[in-house]
């Protein structure tokens, strides 16, 4: 058992559960948001609040939902942890600092991602713990034939808030920066980094990190301009 | 030219440095090394304690000196070492700052000269190929792909400088590890031991307190060699197969 323990515990390992979860959490970004670009519809949520049931009744997404908040925490906490311990590996840092072609996402992946974890818990708190918390009103649903929970009136209020707004923007624009980094790490750690995969894999991380961030952003000010 | 130089002055590892500042005048055809002997004999002359830093083949082959030059391991050059890098490539007045290695894993010893004995330590775990080789067998006896054999090549020409390390904002020693276990590694007579050296580098590396890899690349920019950070994801490869192998 011993080979298991130091596969985890070794610099590699821990870098194979970052890379691991990570990835997963980038597949979570898409189903996220295609999901919630239901809030696009002009439907006043109708879709949204019946995709909100589903997704809070159906057992494999449940159980799925739960590991996608241990991966959360795992991603986070590891991470915390490695950047601490990197910190303390360098020990004193270099009084000038030399300009090297390094992009600033890759320094900085430890800033961005707690950045990411306080977005996650204010974005959770506003929507998630409302939900389950009881406090948001009930809405027929046509389609179940049964009342739902009114998701969707939560999210217009808020976005009808321009701080809310350019929180949630901001939000966005720090996770374009670690997914700039972090796809392409990602695979790199896996093992995967050659002449003839690589430039494809960064290409469509570079495409990721742009494209999804974006793609959330839409939501909140489309619905703050309507 | 005349030169300011801030420089790191430590007496041993227990004691807490500083920097200090002299004037050297040097002309644009010395190496930086032979502008710090300048430095030095200055310094003995007016009776006292010279810089100390690494320096032996001075034609950028040993991996010895070290040095980084205004924030970057080797200074403003890619692909040279410090013994390389002439002083044309700075200018007249310049204010030029210079500092050891830093990583916990590189304890200063004094002034500019860190001990680097922990690649030693890495190289001992597995930087080597034990088999007998008994006599010198003819050149093609071993059918060996050219690309497979400049790849090795490539990684063989790591010279163990801590460059990468010295660069890398984790302290991580990965480029210097992965080039020594891509170079054995890729060659039949280094493959048949292959995963036990590679876990064991691995696990050297992390016992003697190197931080952890995030892909910067900021090692292979630094690296005076040019290593290359496809070795890093192959020693990835290498030590995920070789752990789970039964």
């Amino acid at each position: 058992m011993k080979w298991l323990t130091t596969l985890f515990t070794s610099s590699l390992g821990r870098k194979l559960i970052m890379s691991l979860t990570g990835l997963f959490l980038c597949s979570f970004l898409v189903i996220h948001l295609l999901g919630n670009f239901q809030l696009l519809k002009g439907d006043e949520g109708v879709a949204f609040n019946d995709y909100a049931y589903f997704m809070t009744h159906f057992l494999p997404i449940k159980i799925v939902s739960f590991g996608l908040y241990a991966m959360i925490l795992v991603h986070a906490i590891l991470g915390i942890m490695l950047t601490i311990q990197n910190k303390k590996a360098k020990g004193k840092t270099y009084a000038k600092s030399g300009t090297t072609n390094v992009s600033w996402a890759s320094k900085n992946m430890g800033l961005l991602g707690t950045l990411i974890l306080a977005f996650i818990f204010i974005h959770m708190g506003d929507f998630w713990f409302k939900m389950k918390m009881d406090q948001l009103p009930m809405v027929m649903s046509e389609s179940l034939g049964f009342e739902v929970k009114d998701l969707y009136f939560r999210v217009a209020q808020a976005f009808e808030n321009p701080v809310i707004v350019i929180a949630y923007i901001i939000g966005q624009l720090v996770l374009a920066f670690h997914l700039w980094h972090g796809f392409g790490s990602g695979f790199v750690t896996l093992g995967l980094n050659n002449k003839k995969y690589s430039p494809i894999i960064n290409a469509i991380g570079r495409i990721f990190a742009v494209v999804v961030p974006i793609g959330y952003a839409l939501i909140p000010i489309i619905h703050y301009l309507r | 030219m005349n030169l300011t130089l801030k420089v790191w002055r430590q007496k041993n590892d227990k004691a807490s440095g500083k920097f200090e500042e002299y004037q050297v005048e040097a002309t644009e055809h010395m190496s930086f090394l032979e502008m710090l002997d300048v430095l030095n004999e200055d310094i003995l002359e007016n009776k006292g304690e010279p810089v100390a830093f690494d320096h032996d083949c001075r034609e950028g082959i040993c991996g010895t000196c070290s040095l980084t030059i205004n924030g970057r391991p080797h200074g403003p050059n890619r692909g040279t070492t410090t013994c390389q890098l002439h002083m044309r490539h700075f200018n007249d007045g310049d204010t030029i700052t210079i500092e050891p290695w830093r990583a916990e894993a590189f304890p200063v010893v004094k002034d500019l000269v860190v001990d680097r004995s922990s690649f030693d330590r890495i190289i001992q775990a597995g930087g080597f190929i034990s088999v007998n080789t008994g006599q010198a067998v003819d050149g093609n006896s071993i059918p060996i792909e050219k690309e497979i054999a400049a790849e090795s090549f490539d990684a063989a020409t790591c010279i163990g400088c801590g460059a990468c390390v010295a660069a890398c904002p984790n302290g991580a020693a990965m480029l210097f590890t992965s080039a020594k276990v891509s170079h054995l590694g890729l060659l039949p007579q280094g493959k048949v031991e292959q995963d036990k050296r590679v876990v064991k580098m691995v696990e050297t590396m992390d016992d003697e307190g190197f931080g952890n890899c995030t892909n910067i690349g900021a090692c292979h920019v630094e690296c005076p060699k040019e290593i290359k950070l496809e070795n890093i994801a192959r020693m990835n490869r290498q030590y995920f197969a070789a752990k789970i192998k039964a």
